[in-house]
């Protein structure tokens, strides 16, 4: 309908700015914006303007790089197996399925200590915690204490949502699934009698996650009560109010399940298990020393060549020992400094040109 | 638009007032007035309550004047835009992905918030949509309220209603400057004659008037049209779209019939002028009208490089489906390795049965396009289209695209081919009005074989060219009688103002001057200054003033004309036929034309017929044709009342003479120049076409002025002999098949009837009556034809448009037979238009030859320059005009597309065999070049004063390809399927072709054979209806809103004022919005690809079921909130060479026509990059993370950052122009990330399952390995990048890149060395220009390093020099070349190429010196200053005029900037826009 505009603007737009003397121009205005002169910067990328930033990068990074590597060397780590699938090893009977409950020790020395805080770890590889299905198998609400999923479960959950007609609580496969050995530490002393390793439970989940995301569900004086109706996880030996004595680790607030139910991002993980707290500041919390690992092995890997371990470790700033970003970040600044080397020779051999030469086509 | 079945008009209640039936079989409508009670119905004054009513009950199905283009109302408006919506594909294929989250088994996301992308997009066109659509409602219900008088039968009389309210049958009455709201047919006229004007610049933006006609039957009416005396019936064609045809006829109660034409018809959105009140009744209404019928509404063309980007659209989605299809088969062999396996981490179906690995492949296959949807970038289409409208609006913002004089800017109408402009390779041109002004100037005339040069009038408009080229036209205005006086007066006049004002002065002078101009020419098209103000030619107004004095002394005596000479009785018709062959209007400026009429008495018009009749007629026709003349009231029946009185005897008509002359209104005195000359002013003459203008204008300036047109007399005013009224028997108008336009009169002096005929030049030397050679006579007459046609010839080569004049004398009895069928012929309906042609034809045959016009048009500003710049930008120009090949070699070497050292190719075939044969040896000949194969002995049919253009083969071989000239029929046959290969072939062999003689529908043809067979990007220009059909066939369309109407605009995508702006908008903008596009493009595809991969590799650690470590929320919203700004910034702002860089090196803007930004390499390169960072960034986080205790969702989180700052680095990489805005929307994208975050993993402690990311981010937060990762992963992904860029910067640079570096080596350099460095390219310019008369742009440019040492003595030439002064030299050889450009033709070419200040280069430039020197050597260069000497500096047959006024002009522009603006950008801004010429 431009016509019709037209017309309109003719009639009405035109004839009224006239006598106004300045008649009313369609002029673009001239600002900066408009006609796309904003100041601005305008790099080039050539050898001689892109260098400064190699070389800055290689000088910032393999600084970091030595203090990230030096920090995670200084890591005490140490990892035992303990899956049993070599014959040797002393937890070989406990794969066959018959034997219920099964335990068995392994030794292990520490050549150096352990000083500071201590974090014992289970670790399990090839166990794909990152599976869709099976990452998606869970019901926040029903672990947030809400009392209404807790009896009618997510459908999520399924097929781990109902046994018997009972709601499983915590449904889906993800609780159904939880690591459920137990693994206790002994430091065999100079003299005979093993001392066993104090093994802090709790402070192992993240705050937020035991005090805000998990709730037991209200109601009820014990927990067996505000759990009634519901049925505990097929693959559980307990329901989940007899996860633990202590009534503030117990039910969805048990630590150990908390730390479980956060799906690992690998099929090679390792989830906190326990806290070896420092005593005191003149002993180190390990010494050095011969230990032995007493594990209850009720946890089946061995079917999917999954392996189970257990690792001890301390900490620094930056967590736990991590020698591949150190190790990048060297490489990568050394790369950088190296390629800051190649333009600075390029752009000495050719800023002649590139200075002087003009277009050419 | 046929909304009213016939049959819902039966049951129709009687007492309705209006009335309309269709018959459908009939293909006609009906209108009747609705004033009229219906036949048998009640009383109408009781009716009248009922009728009223029922006109609002009937009022639904009624085609009412009610405009409404909304689409939609608000009931519909949801269901239709959605409909609409859908209709794009990409809408329903993200709507079916959200929709499969839907189904449990496969769902990757929350199924509501995988809608949420989809729904957005579509929100937001659905508000755009809205939006648009309520604008238009507005304009709608502004336009329907709009008010107008129409006849109410309740009040009889007329009443004051709105617009909408208006039925087909009411009567309207408008008034002088009223808008016309419906289709109306004119019934009643204010005007004496039943003539009304309109102007039709709303619709077709023709300024000129254009006259309508009573309908035949009404306009005797001697009281007031009385609509409640309206009874007849008026059957009609059905409503349609065209413009230019209107048929049907008027039923009169004593069953008269009438025909209607085109005439009768006041179409909607027209203005009435001139006319003081009008009454009509409306016939089509609302949309039913030819305005709103034509009215289609934008066009949508899809960019090239849109298709290429569907394409690898495509290729994603291909890469998507293997991408699924790979992590299918792993998930199903993934399903089946686990399967017997009891392990923990599988889930088994809801019924407890284990996946069947085949299942679980196919949910896997579906679950992973829904979360690898991000591969084909939802965002990507809405980005592209904001990034398009913005660009839009910068072009439009454009002050350089600003046109002053006509106070218009570039109009983009289509928004998504911005791109476009970047890529095209061949521009086909229209001339006339494109290239040329279309201003059409007087410039020669031959009269009876003898020539008259007009020095004066040359040198006059030579002077406007120098003004115009200086942009100083400060001509002395209103100073007319100054004007008409001596060249010296002229010359002190300029000189005075040249000394007066300083540069600066005149530039803004120039511009005021122009706009005052514009501005008083605004109401009267083709009257500026230069087209009215004609200097005489001396000899020629001696010999008119002669004529006149003698008529006026003889014109009481028997046969006054005998007393002439016939040369002189050939000067005075030639004069006559100037100022009256023509559909010129006279007007006076400041109110509607208040005719003057003089009417002896009333006139019957049946009796005088008969009196015509028997007059005229010998006794034996007298039946026969008064029983034609009295059934058809033909135009010419009833201004037959005056010829009737005229006729009676001479001496009537010199009493009626005399008695206007009494009239104190056009009392003016017959002898006084002085007195006429003052009325001068107050004469305006509009008129349908440039040409008709200029003649007029130039018959004024030998005092025949024309002083009146009524619809049955024309009256001319002449010093002596006072004022002679022509009696306008008929008006044969000018159409394209007879190329001639004819006015039969009744000479008042003579009482003859003459034909006054006025044609192509071709045409009309064939209509000639042939003289035999036997007697004296009929020898001179011969000779004076072969006289006339060399001239003729003459004019041609100078570029002059040629008209022919000729006469007939009719005898009344030839006249009589005539009109016997011309009146038959106007009468019949059916094939009336080809019975008046075969009319025309009958008329006008045996004419005897006057003389001939040659009318300049000139260049439009800035033309040769803007080609020069086009070619080097690698365009390929072609020009496809309907001139004659002459005029039209003549534009072309005008404008530098030709160039004369070049050879020409002409290819003049008359059959498809010589066509085949010619097209063949040229060939040959291209292929073979070097050899002295002369092309033009292929029947070049050109031979007179041509020669200067036929191939001069130069001896050099680093000859410029040839060009191509073709004529319309050797293109007819060259189009034909069998030659279309050879002759495209030889086309791009050609350095320009020029098409001349081709029809529209060729033009047309010519783009598309183009555009399908080279799969070139094709770009038309022109500014007429005739290049309508070229524009809409060619990939951009462009219209010149010029002074030929708005249909070229309206059908193109782009307009723009003036060609010359062209080039800013290709090289500039079309190259920026390329570019910009282009790199968004590629960064969408890298951005989604990169992404993808991130989801993609992650696959191999979880199974390959399609899980995903990054958390739905941010996988959704990454494109379209997190990443988009940035982009879309850089997309609309990036300027990758700033634009006075691209102006000075046109030649950067081939690497958009070598689609350099974005070609599939490009494509792929970018994916195999986008791959790279992406295991880049997944794996360094999977090494940090490796074996450690981090959960999926906390290690997402940072991979996503990661992705986040390398999308930001690597568009940083990408980004070539850093503004505020796009560090701001940088770091608004980084913010909003993680605000978003920060917020979202803190809003619910159980919700979004499943990542649950409650705290994750905070807790990253006070993690250093986040830190870490996040700072590692992004630079390593980006190292390589960066360093490639950086070693193809420097050791492989681009010319872009070349061009950017030498941009800001140009800012770097501080001001006072700039203004230093300019001046010294002043003085070298001026020294060169000193020394070098007669040479090329290499050597002058190798003459300023070789004058450098005088300025800057440490110099000593050579090497050091150069080193000392790279920045300064840099620009100043910048400067030395732009500024030399638009004054040389070859140089243009050779500038970039061989002339760049390298010293090895400047050896092999050198190497070109000699044949472009020796050029001046060549025999025809002493022809081609005959041409120009003829010409002499007219602009149009010399370039080398040109050349050399180029030449002298850098002596003062760079001064002249430098007074402007101080800063050298500035300066460099200002540089492309010196030196027009």
């Amino acid at each position: 309908m431009a016509m019709n505009y037209n017309s309109k603007d003719e009639v009405d737009g035109g004839p009224p700015c006239a006598p106004g003397g300045t008649a009313k121009s369609r002029r673009p205005d001239n600002t900066a914006f408009k006609q796309q002169r904003l100041p601005a910067w305008q790099p080039i990328l050539t050898a001689g303007t892109v260098l400064p930033t190699f070389f800055i990068i290689g000088l910032i990074f393999i600084p970091i790089g030595i203090g990230i590597f030096v920090t995670s060397n200084n890591i005490r780590e140490i990892e035992i197996d303990y899956t049993g699938t070599e014959p040797s090893s002393p937890c070989n009977k406990c794969l066959s399925p018959d034997v219920t409950p099964c335990f068995c020790t392994i030794n292990f020395t520490l050549e150096k200590s352990f000083e500071g805080n201590v974090f014992m770890y289970y670790g399990l590889s090839n166990f794909y915690q990152n599976h869709r299905r099976y990452v998606k198998s869970r019901d926040d609400s029903q672990l947030n204490g809400d009392s209404s999923a807790l009896l009618n479960p997510s459908k999520e959950c399924e097929p781990y949502r109902r046994n018997e007609d009972k709601p499983i609580a915590p449904c889906g496969a993800i609780a159904n699934s939880m690591f459920n050995d137990t693994l206790e530490l002994f430091l065999i002393g100079n003299d005979s009698s093993p001392t066993p390793i104090t093994l802090k439970k709790k402070g192992i989940a993240w705050w937020t996650d035991k005090n805000v995301k998990f709730r037991n569900p209200p109601g009820g004086e014990t927990l067996e009560e505000r759990f009634k109706g519901t049925t505990k996880p097929v693959n559980w030996l307990n329901p989940v109010y007899m996860l633990d004595s202590d009534p503030d680790n117990n039910g969805f607030i048990n630590e150990d399940f908390i730390v479980w139910m956060r799906t690992a991002a690998l099929p090679t993980f390792r989830k906190l298990y326990r806290l070896i707290e420092r005593k005191s500041d003149l002993h180190p919390t390990l010494p050095a020393g011969r230990y032995y690992l007493n594990i209850t092995y009720n946890y089946p890997v061995h079917s999917f060549d999954g392996r189970k371990r257990m690792i001890l470790s301390t900490i620094s700033w930056m967590g736990g020992k991590n020698p591949f970003l150190g190790i990048a970040y060297i490489a990568i600044g050394s790369i950088s400094f190296l390629l800051g080397v190649v333009l600075l020779v390029i752009n000495h051999k050719y800023r002649n040109s590139s200075n002087t030469a003009d277009i050419t086509i | 638009m046929e909304r009213e079945p016939a049959a819902a008009e039966e049951p129709r209640p009687p007492g309705r007032r209006r009335r309309r039936r269709r018959r459908r079989e009939g293909r006609t409508r009906t209108v009747r007035s609705n004033l009229l009670p219906p036949p048998g119905a009640e009383d109408p004054a009781a009716g009248a309550a009922k009728g009223e009513r029922r006109r609002r009950v009937c009022a639904q199905h009624l085609a009412d004047n009610r405009l409404k283009t909304t689409k939609y109302t608000l009931l519909s408006f949801l269901p239709k835009n959605l409909f609409e919506q859908f209709h794009r594909l990409a809408n329903v294929y993200f709507v079916f992905i959200a929709l499969l989250n839907f189904v449990p088994a496969v769902n990757a996301f929350q199924p509501g918030l995988a809608l949420a992308p989809v729904l957005f997009i579509l929100a937001v066109t659905a508000f755009k949509d809205l939006w648009e659509d309520y604008s238009r409602h507005r304009s709608d219900h502004e336009i329907n309220h709009l008010g107008c008088l129409v006849f109410s039968r309740e009040e009889k009389k007329y009443v004051n209603r709105f617009w909408k309210e208006i039925r087909v049958g009411d009567f309207v009455r408008l008034r002088c400057n009223e808008i016309i709201p419906a289709d109306i047919l004119l019934l009643s006229s204010s005007d004496p004659d039943g003539l009304c004007h309109i102007e039709t610049a709303n619709l077709d933006g023709e300024t000129n008037l254009k006259r309508r006609q009573v309908v035949r039957g009404f306009s005797e009416l001697v009281s007031e049209f009385n609509p409640l005396t309206f009874t007849s019936i008026i059957e009609c064609e059905k409503p349609n779209n065209d413009l230019t045809r209107f048929r049907g006829c008027i039923i009169h109660d004593n069953g008269k019939k009438a025909g209607l034409y085109k005439e009768n018809l006041l179409l909607r959105g027209c203005t009435i002028r001139n006319t003081e009140a009008v009454v009509g009744i409306v016939i089509y209404a609302g949309h039913e009208t030819k305005a709103l019928l034509n009215n289609s509404g934008p066009r949508y063309k899809r960019s090239q490089l849109e298709r290429q980007m569907n394409c690898d659209v495509l290729w994603c989605v291909l890469l998507l489906v293997c991408m699924s299809l790979f992590s299918a088969v792993g998930h199903g062999l993934w399903v089946r390795r686990y399967q017997d396996k009891k392990s923990l981490f599988d889930v088994p179906e809801s019924d407890g049965s284990a996946l069947s690995p085949v299942t679980a492949a196919v949910y896997s296959f579906l679950t992973m396009i829904i979360v690898l949807q991000v591969l084909i970038p939802i965002s990507l289409y809405v980005s592209i289209e904001i990034v398009k409208v913005c660009q839009v609006y910068f072009i439009n913002q454009d002050m350089e695209l600003y046109d002053e004089e006509t106070d218009s800017q570039l109009q983009c109408r289509a928004l998504n081919i911005t791109e476009d402009l970047g890529q095209i390779q061949y521009i086909f041109s229209d001339k006339t009005g494109t290239l040329t002004e279309n201003k059409m100037v007087f410039r020669r005339c031959t009269v009876s074989g003898i020539e008259y040069s007009h020095d004066a009038n040359a040198q006059r408009l030579a002077r406007y060219q120098e003004a115009d080229s200086e942009e100083e036209e400060v001509m002395p205005r209103g100073g007319l009688a100054s004007q008409r006086g001596s060249i010296g007066s002229h010359q002190s006049i300029r000189m005075m103002h040249r000394s007066q004002s300083t540069k600066s002065h005149r530039r803004t002078g120039s511009r005021a001057e122009a706009k005052r101009a514009s501005m008083l020419s605004k109401h009267t098209a083709f009257s500026s200054p230069m087209e009215k103000d004609i200097t005489p030619d001396p000899k020629l107004l001696e010999k008119v003033s002669e004529c006149d004095r003698c008529l006026s002394v003889a014109r009481h005596k028997e046969h006054p004309l005998a007393h002439l000479s016939p040369e002189l009785s050939d000067v005075f018709d030639f004069f006559i036929a100037l100022t009256i062959c023509n559909t010129v209007v006279v007007t006076s400026p400041d109110q509607p034309r208040q005719k003057v009429r003089v009417r002896f008495e009333l006139k019957s018009p049946v009796k005088t017929i008969e009196d015509f009749l028997r007059r005229f007629t010998p006794s034996r026709l007298t039946s026969g044709c008064s029983s034609i003349g009295s059934l058809a009231t033909s135009k010419s029946n009833h201004k037959s009342g005056s010829s009737f009185l005229s006729s009676l005897s001479s001496d009537s008509t010199l009493l009626r003479l005399e008695d206007k002359l009494s009239q104190p209104t056009t009392a003016i005195a017959s002898n006084g120049y002085s007195s006429q000359a003052g009325k001068e002013l107050e004469l305006r003459y509009e008129a349908e076409s440039p040409d008709e203008a200029a003649l007029v204008y130039a018959a004024k300036a030998y005092n025949c002025a024309l002083v009146d047109r009524l619809h049955d007399q024309v009256s001319v005013e002449l010093p002596h002999l006072g004022r002679l009224t022509f009696e306008l028997l008929h008006t044969l108008g000018f159409d394209s098949i007879r190329k001639r336009m004819s006015v039969v009169i009744r000479h008042p002096i003579t009482d003859e009837i003459n034909v006054y005929t006025k044609g192509a030049d071709s045409v009309v030397m064939d209509l000639l009556l042939p003289c035999s050679s036997d007697d004296a006579r009929g020898r001179h007459q011969k000779k004076i034809r072969s006289k006339t046609q060399n001239f003729l010839n003459m004019y041609a080569v100078e570029g002059l448009r040629t008209l022919c004049i000729a006469k007939r004398v009719l005898s009344k009895e030839e006249y009589a037979c005539w009109l016997q069928s011309h009146l038959e012929a106007e009468s019949s309906v059916d094939n009336r238009e080809e019975l008046l042609f075969q009319s025309a034809i009958r008329l006008e045959t045996n004419l005897h030859l006057l003389g001939a016009t040659g009318i300049e048009d000139r260049l439009q500003e800035g033309v040769p320059e803007t080609i020069a710049k086009l070619r080097q930008a690698g365009l390929q120009i072609w020009v496809l005009t309907g001139d004659k090949q002459e005029t039209a070699i003549n534009i072309a070497h005008a404008c530098k597309l030709l160039d004369h050292e070049e050879e020409v190719i002409t290819v003049n075939a008359e059959s498809q065999e010589a066509c085949a044969a010619l097209l063949d040896q040229c060939l040959r000949y291209v292929q073979s070049r070097g050899l002295h194969s002369s092309p033009e002995k292929t029947e070049s049919k050109v031979s007179v004063g041509f020669s200067p253009l036929c191939p001069t083969p130069t001896s050099t071989a680093s000859n410029p390809s040839p060009s191509l000239v073709i004529d319309g029929r050797s293109l007819a046959y060259a189009l034909e399927k069998n030659l279309e290969d050879k002759f495209l072939f030889l086309a791009k062999q050609c350095r320009s072709v020029l098409c001349c003689r081709s029809t529209p529908l060729q033009k047309s043809m010519v783009v598309k054979l183009v555009r399908s067979k080279l799969k070139a990007m094709t770009l038309a220009i022109g500014d007429g209806a005739n290049d309508v059909s070229m524009i809409q066939v060619a990939d951009v369309g462009v219209g010149i809103s010029g002074q030929e109407g708005m249909q070229a605009v309206m059908a193109s995508d782009f307009a723009v004022p003036r060609f010359r702006y062209l080039e800013r908008l290709l090289i500039v903008h079309g190259h920026w919005c390329y570019s910009r596009l282009a790199n968004m493009v590629l960064y969408f595809f890298y951005k989604n690809t990169m992404f993808v991969g991130l989801l993609f590799w992650f696959q191999f650690y979880c199974g390959f079921s399609a899980s995903a470590m990054i958390d739905q929320w941010y996988l959704i919203f990454f494109n379209l909130l997190f990443s988009s700004l940035p982009q879309l910034v850089t997309g609309v702002l990036d300027k990758d060479v700033p634009a006075h860089v691209l102006l000075t090196k046109p030649q950067l803007y081939r690497s958009g026509q070598n689609m350099e930004e974005y070609r599939p390499q490009t494509f792929w390169l970018n994916m195999v990059d986008a791959a790279f960072q992406s295991l880049v960034c997944f794996f360094i986080p999977y090494l940090a993370y490796y074996n450690s205790d981090v959960d999926l969702f906390t290690w997402g989180t940072p991979i996503t950052a990661i992705a986040l700052f390398t999308f930001l680095l690597h568009l940083g990489i990408e980004t070539r122009t850093w503004t505020w805005l796009n560090w701001i929307t940088c770091g608004f994208s980084i913010l909003l990330f993680f605000a978003v975050a920060l917020i979202y993993n803190a809003s619910c402690a159980a919700c979004y399952p499943p990542s649950n990311p409650y705290w994750t981010m905070q807790t990253l937060l006070g993690d250093p390995l986040f830190y870490l990762t996040c700072l590692i992963a992004p630079v390593t992904a980006l190292l390589p990048r960066l360093f490639f860029k950086a070693l193809q910067g420097s050791l492989f640079p681009t010319p872009l890149q070349l061009g950017r570096r030498s941009a800001s080596k140009r800012l770097n350099i501080p001001k006072e060395t700039f203004a230093q460095g300019c001046l010294e390219g002043d003085l070298r310019t001026e020294h060169s220009v000193g020394r070098t008369t007669s040479s090329s742009d290499c050597t002058s440019q190798a003459s300023w390093h070789t004058q450098q040492p005088a300025y800057s003595p440490e110099a000593s030439g050579g090497r050091s020099v150069v080193d000392n002064s790279v920045p300064l030299r840099d620009d100043t050889v910048l400067e030395g070349l732009s500024a030399q450009s638009p004054g040389s033709s070859t140089w243009g070419a050779a500038v970039p190429e061989g002339c760049p200040e390298e010293s090895k280069v400047k050896s092999t430039s050198a190497g070109r010196v000699a044949p472009l020197s020796s050029l001046f050597n060549l025999p025809n260069f002493s022809s081609i200053n005959w041409i120009s000497s003829l010409s002499l500096v007219s602009g149009l047959g010399s370039q080398f005029a040109d050349g050399q006024a180029g030449r002298g002009f850098p002596v003062q522009a760079p001064s002249g900037r430098a007074g402007l603006k101080g800063t050298d950008h500035g300066l460099l801004l200002g540089a492309p826009s010196r030196g027009h010429s």
